[in-house]
């Protein structure tokens, strides 16, 4: 039962208000969202955080007690994962072991009797898709992990879902082919026009390769968005930290914003401005997150740039690491801690020694204040 | 036990280090079987030769085929072989049958549900052969429990025939076999890894379809060893043919027993133990053929 042709490839996929618990355990807390038609959505969360949870809800391997997911409008409620006409690769391939490559990417195709002819050529081009032609007699313990999970994705797109579940697919492989299968999820992906619905622990992953994500944690969605808003305006200290590198500066907001930038003073001394994560108020406690490529070492005394519309201080550098494309340094700004500072390895940029006397700039629209006590 | 163990284990702890490591390694392995070796030839080997010696043996002939030659000749013998192999296979495919549905259930219960019909699985082998025979024999017998309840429901007027016929034989041994053939199916069926099943239903198959397709072919290797280790078992059984078997049902263990224990024939029985062995290898080996054995346990690893 393929989509009829002229139905559009992907589908949209609605959370609503989905909860799962477990006993007295919340895994899954409230979660609603819109994936659009032939995105590629992730959810993307450290262990426990709920994702594979509500990507088994989707799927139908686990029933949520409350909520409900809506696929192009139509409630999903009751059906069990065979009805559902969605694609899943998992992170454990379950290539099965006893089937060809061709069986068991025929193996959908055979379940919805499928005509013999058909089956051959849409394995064909299965197989093509993920490029493994010529594989198709081969058993999968004669397969690398890398390529049974191409078998394992063919399997999955063959029948042409309109939807496509994967649950940390990359997860076993290693980094470099890692990389690659992540581009070329996202060609077959964009080719295919499909909906994916991705679940990693991998932030990096995440970034690449969706258009939006939503970041979760303790069962809840902590924002939804493209990887440049959740990166650059993340809306709590949990994404600020949990996607890329930031460094934390705890202080209080002193004052009334100007330009709706607001006036921290830090706990060592240090004052600067920066761009409220949510409302705050004057004396309110909190945390200033700033990206370590967003910290600029700079020529001259720091006093001379201090007119506002940049935020400047003054330390010590304790260590440079050079990590290839970048260095990163660790800067010592008296009672405040250290900062990390990443400098890309370009001519023309100021790249301080070790011991020496620095100081940095940055734009209070990339400091990012979140109130404290919140995690 | 006799001393090898442990003077192996201190010859492995001092094997010449000056030896390739791979060399090491095979003497090691070779030091571990050793026991196990020395068992097997002192305890089987060594008998086995003199069964098969004294079967084409006489003190006053020398050697001769003349034993073989009685079996070849007298048709009794080669009927109660035929019957042999006929009810060990009736009884195989029984146990297929009723223990295969069990192995599936045991490996898709609740771990504690499990657990507690694993127990009831393996009680009957803390009991007796001899024991629970008889207490089959109340059960079957002419005016055995079965045969009460039968004839008070009125299901039948007369009591039915159960016991000391081949339907006897075949309850009995088929309950008695039935744990060998759970165990091995469900020892392998437990390696099937759940994320196979679950994905054959992310693809469409229905519970049938993922069964058929999936956990069946998987677990083909629990059926050829589960099926090879009754069927073997079955060809040698006594005690419970013996007693819950009629005179037309006797089998080639109690043939051979009857010929050491009261013709003293012993190497007619000798000659009836070879055959016997002999016929279990071909069997093996024909089984094997079609099943393709080490092809079937290779592809589950």
């Amino acid at each position: 039962m393929a989509p009829a042709e002229g139905v559009g490839p992907g589908a949209e996929v609605r959370l609503h208000e989905l909860t799962k618990t477990f006993g007295s355990v919340v895994a899954v807390h409230d979660v609603s969202a819109t994936i659009d038609r032939g995105s590629f959505f992730t959810l993307l969360g450290p262990s426990g955080s709920g994702k594979t949870t509500t990507l088994m809800m989707v799927a139908g391997f686990a029933y949520p007690t409350q909520g409900e997911v809506f696929v192009d409008g139509k409630p999903l409620a009751g059906l069990p994962p065979q009805k559902r006409e969605l694609g899943m690769v998992f992170q454990s391939y379950a290539v099965f072991p006893h089937l060809t490559v061709f069986d068991n990417i025929a193996f959908p195709l055979q379940i919805r009797r499928a005509r013999r002819a058909e089956i051959r050529q849409r394995v064909g081009e299965a197989l093509e898709l993920v490029r493994l032609q010529g594989y198709d007699r081969r058993l999968p313990r004669q397969l690398s992990g890398g390529e049974q999970q191409r078998v394992a994705l063919a399997r999955a797109l063959v029948f042409r879902p309109r939807v496509l579940l994967m649950d940390e697919p990359l997860g076993a492989l290693d980094k470099k082919l890692r990389a690659h299968m992540q581009l070329e999820l996202k060609h077959i992906q964009r080719h295919l026009h499909v909906t994916v619905m991705y679940v990693t622990h991998d932030q990096e992953e995440a970034l690449t390769m969706s258009d939006r994500v939503a970041v979760m944690q303790s069962g809840r969605i902590e924002q939804v968005g493209t990887p440049a808003e959740l990166y650059e305006a993340p809306a709590s200290r949990f994404v600020a930290d949990f996607l890329g590198e930031s460094n934390f500066v705890d202080g209080v907001v002193v004052g009334a914003p100007t330009a709706g930038r607001w006036l921290v003073r830090s706990g060592g001394g240090l004052e600067f401005r920066g761009v409220g994560a949510v409302p705050l108020q004057a004396g309110q406690p909190v945390t200033a997150a700033i990206r370590p490529e967003k910290l600029v070492p700079v020529e001259g005394p720091a006093d001379a740039l201090q007119t506002g519309a940049v935020n400047t201080c003054k330390g010590t550098v304790e260590e440079a690491i050079y990590v290839g494309d970048a260095t990163r340094y660790r800067v010592v700004l008296g009672a405040d801690g250290a900062v990390t500072v990443k400098v890309p390895n370009r001519l023309g940029l100021r790249q301080p020694a070790e011991g020496e006397a620095v100081a940095l700039a940055w734009s209070p629209d990339e400091t990012r204040l979140f109130p404290r006590g919140e995690t | 036990m006799s001393p090898e163990p442990v003077a192996a284990a201190d010859a492995v702890a001092t094997v010449d280090a000056s030896l390739a490591p791979e060399r090491r390694d095979a003497v090691r392995y070779l030091l571990i079987l050793l026991p196990a070796v020395l068992v097997l030839l002192a305890l089987f080997v060594y008998p086995l030769l003199g069964i098969v010696e004294r079967s084409a043996y006489t003190p006053k002939t020398g050697y001769t085929l003349e034993y073989y030659g009685q079996i070849w000749r007298v048709p009794v013998y080669l009927h109660v072989i035929g019957r042999t192999f006929r009810t060990s296979a009736l009884v195989t495919l029984m146990c297929l049958a009723l223990g295969y549905p069990l192995a599936y259930l045991l490996a898709t219960l609740r771990p504690r549900a499990a657990r507690l019909l694993m127990i009831v699985v393996v009680l009957p082998f803390f009991t007796s052969i001899i024991v629970r025979t008889y207490a089959w024999m109340v059960l079957l017998g002419r005016n055995g429990v079965v045969n009460q309840y039968l004839t008070r429901l009125g299901l039948t007027d007369t009591p039915l025939p159960l016991l000391y016929n081949q339907g006897g034989v075949l309850i009995g041994m088929t309950y008695v076999l039935l744990p060998y053939m759970v165990l091995t199916v469900y020892s392998v069926m437990r390696g099937i890894e759940p994320g196979l099943i679950r994905a054959a239903h992310g693809l469409g198959a229905s519970r049938w379809q993922a069964f058929r397709r999936v956990s069946l072919p998987l677990s083909l290797p629990g059926i050829a060893g589960g099926t090879l280790l009754v069927f073997i078992l079955s060809l040698g059984f006594f005690i419970t043919p013996a007693l819950m078997g009629g005179p037309s049902d006797v089998m080639i263990a109690m043939l051979i027993e009857r010929e050491v224990e009261f013709t003293l024939n012993w190497s007619f029985a000798s000659a009836l133990a070879v055959i016997l062995l002999v016929l279990t290898l071909i069997g093996f080996v024909g089984y094997n053929r079609i099943v393709r054995l080490e092809r079937v346990f290779e592809a589950h690893d």
